[in-house]
């Protein structure tokens, strides 16, 4: 077996505040090899952006990595120093936000931004940087980008500008692109138009790709595993059609069930009672065991641990059969 | 762009036209300049020769046309104490007030722009503190006291610098200059610091503040996520955005730095038209008076007009605007 590009192993991240520490992200583990897209899916503050931020270095102060590692080809570099981890990002791991409206220095032409940024991490000439930035705007299919290249980012639409952001993003190659929500801000039609164009990149450039996103039908569309997030710890990951056709952990059950379906016989929606613990409310045992309707008494004392199903990953009492009998 | 700036122009005029109708009933409002001319025991006849040969007897419409169309050509009438053209005494009085006030400003944005930028990078240090700490001082001490306290320490118990005065100046054409003597430039450093003082204070907190806002923005987290360098980020990307304000804060700043050296000048008695001012109300010399006002308000509304230009070249998002809108 090949190495992944991305390994995160028992990632915990802390965010120190008046009222004591708190736990965003509790012992996060997962791959992503090379090519691969793995989506990450959950409620806003089930921990996504904050451990796509924290593989790429990028969580401020009061917040900070309190244990585990993260290996990029095999290289450690959730301690890196932050003249070498600079160099890592942007190179080696691209990161695309949320808001292309945002995300681009407004008192800057697009070019002469993805110049300076080729030429941090490139050892290019200036006409040469130009040059490959042009390519890469006609890569992520901004038309005329010969012309285009001059503009200032509010004279692009916030699909075009998501695009530059992509380019921005993939202009050294990078081994691994951290996605946050990238298609949350536009309109459905260039949502399509986006994701299609992540994964284009992906397949072409075998790059592995950290799909964000609260938005189930993104990630059945584009991903080729996918992990489900609760209150910071990873409930269910495994591949794709595995989780979305028969979801094993309640709280992915909760979720697919939510998702409308176009044949749909007339039915509601399930919904899932209550709403995500606060980070200062966890409760013991179990995070979701107040609101999971196959919660026992071991599922208020006792944490689970990933257990292995197949293919799929599932941190669920329920499908702890040795310890099952063993209690039996 | 062209069509904005005329229209910007145009509004100046009207400003203009504004300040002009004020200033020209300080004549009719502050008693009669007439009185202010002659003596006590001056027959009535003799009165009514001067209010004559000053055209103080026409109608008012007339006066005030009159008025205007002299001020157009920086034509201020006489003064009433010295006897000399308004216009001659503000010239000769100029090139010390300016010369104070572009040495304030460059004081003040210079220090103002380190030391905001300082405090907002290195938030937590010693060094930021203390400036946050100075700053309050700048801005709650007035400018008298700032400037007496400095004359104590500095002229009179340390004898470095001199207490008043511009020391010798250096004639060029008509403009003089206190620049290139030593005594010149001695004379300018306590007036510059106390004029600028204010403004630096300013300055530097409007830059920390915009610095700290500029670096919580998204593009400056996307800045980072692309790898690029601690000082691209900081002096490149986060800088300019940081300065969009300052430039109308510093440029409205300008102006009032020439407005208020009033007290400045009179502090350090220096021979500037603020001087020329104080001393024109203890006399009541209107001429000095209105023109005083109409060349400080020109001042303003040249600034405001500069600084409006200057925001197109910096901002890129103004420029179309502007340009669709013209």
């Amino acid at each position: 077996m090949t190495e992944p590009v991305l390994s995160v192993r028992n990632l915990k991240v802390e965010f120190a505040s008046r009222r004591g520490t708190l736990r965003a992200i509790d012992g996060v583990s997962f791959d992503i090899a090379k090519g691969e897209v793995l989506g990450v899916v959950g409620e806003s503050g089930a921990g996504k952006s904050v451990t796509g931020l924290s593989v790429i270095g990028l969580i401020d102060p009061p917040g900070r990595i309190a244990g585990g590692e993260i290996r990029l080809a095999g290289l450690r570099i959730d301690n890196l120093p932050p003249e070498e981890l600079r160099r890592v990002r942007g190179k080696r791991i691209g990161m695309i936000f949320q808001d292309p409206l945002t995300s681009l220095n407004p008192l800057y032409r697009v070019g002469d931004q993805i110049v300076e940024t080729i030429r941090t991490h490139l050892n290019l000439s200036g006409t040469a940087a130009r040059r490959r930035a042009i390519d890469l705007l006609a890569e992520v299919g901004i038309p005329a980008p010969e012309k285009r290249i001059d503009g200032y980012p509010h004279e692009f639409s916030g699909g075009m500008r998501q695009r530059v952001v992509i380019a921005l993003a993939i202009c050294a190659e990078p081994e691994l692109i951290i996605a946050d929500e990238p298609t949350t801000a536009l309109d459905v039609s260039v949502q399509a138009q986006i994701i299609s164009l992540i994964k284009r990149l992906g397949r072409d450039h075998g790059t592995a790709v950290m799909l964000v996103t609260h938005d189930m039908g993104v990630i059945a569309e584009t991903s080729d595993r996918v992990a489900v997030m609760y209150a910071g710890r990873i409930a269910e990951i495994g591949p794709v059609q595995d989780v979305v056709k028969n979801p094993l952990h309640p709280y992915a059950k909760g979720l697919m069930g939510a998702i409308p379906t176009l044949a749909g016989e007339d039915k509601r929606l399930v919904q899932i009672p209550g709403s995500m613990p606060r980070l200062s409310a966890i409760p013991p045992g179990c995070s979701f065991n107040p609101r999971c309707a196959f919660a026992f008494d071991r599922c208020r004392v006792d944490r689970p641990d990933p257990l292995p199903r197949g293919a799929q990953s599932v941190a669920c009492h329920l499908y702890d059969d040795a310890a099952a009998e063993s209690v039996a | 762009m062209l069509a904005f700036t005329l229209r910007r122009a145009i509004q100046a005029i009207g400003v203009m036209f504004a300040v002009g109708i004020i200033a020209f009933s300080m004549f009719r409002f502050a008693g009669d300049p007439v009185n202010q001319i002659v003596s006590i025991d001056t027959p009535a006849a003799e009165r009514e020769a001067v209010r004559k040969s000053l055209g103080l007897d026409d109608p008012v419409p007339v006066q005030f046309v009159r008025y205007f169309a002299d001020a157009a050509q920086f034509k201020f009438g006489v003064s009433y104490q010295f006897r000399q053209p308004v216009s001659a005494l503000l010239m000769e009085r100029m090139p010390a007030t300016l010369e104070l006030a572009i040495c304030a400003t460059v004081f003040a944005m210079v220090l103002g722009i380190l030391m905001g930028v300082y405090s907002a990078l290195r938030r937590d240090t010693f060094l930021a503190k203390l400036f946050q700490a100075v700053s309050l001082i700048g801005i709650s001490l007035p400018t008298f006291l700032i400037g007496i306290l400095l004359i104590y320490l500095f002229a009179v118990t340390l004898g470095w610098l001199p207490s008043f005065g511009r020391g010798e100046v250096v004639r060029l054409g008509w403009w003089t200059t206190g620049l290139l003597t030593l005594s010149g430039l001695k004379a300018l450093i306590m007036p510059s610091i106390t004029l600028g003082l204010f403004q630096m204070t300013l300055i530097m907190r409007l830059v920390r503040a915009e610095m700290l806002e500029v670096l919580r923005t998204d593009y400056i987290r996307f800045a980072r996520a692309r790898g690029l360098t601690t000082r691209a980020i900081h002096f490149g990307h986060a800088l300019k955005n940081t300065l969009i304000p300052v430039i109308t804060v510093a440029g409205l700043q300008f102006g009032s730095v020439i407005a208020f050296s009033i007290i400045t000048e009179t502090v350090f008695q220096w021979p500037g038209m603020g001087l020329l001012f104080v001393q024109a109300v203890q006399n009541v010399d209107i001429p000095i008076m209105a023109a005083y006002l109409l060349m400080v308000s020109l001042i303003f509304v040249t600034i405001n007009l500069v600084v409006d230009i200057l925001y197109t070249v910096v901002d890129p998002r103004l420029r179309s605007t502007v340009g669709r809108a013209a």
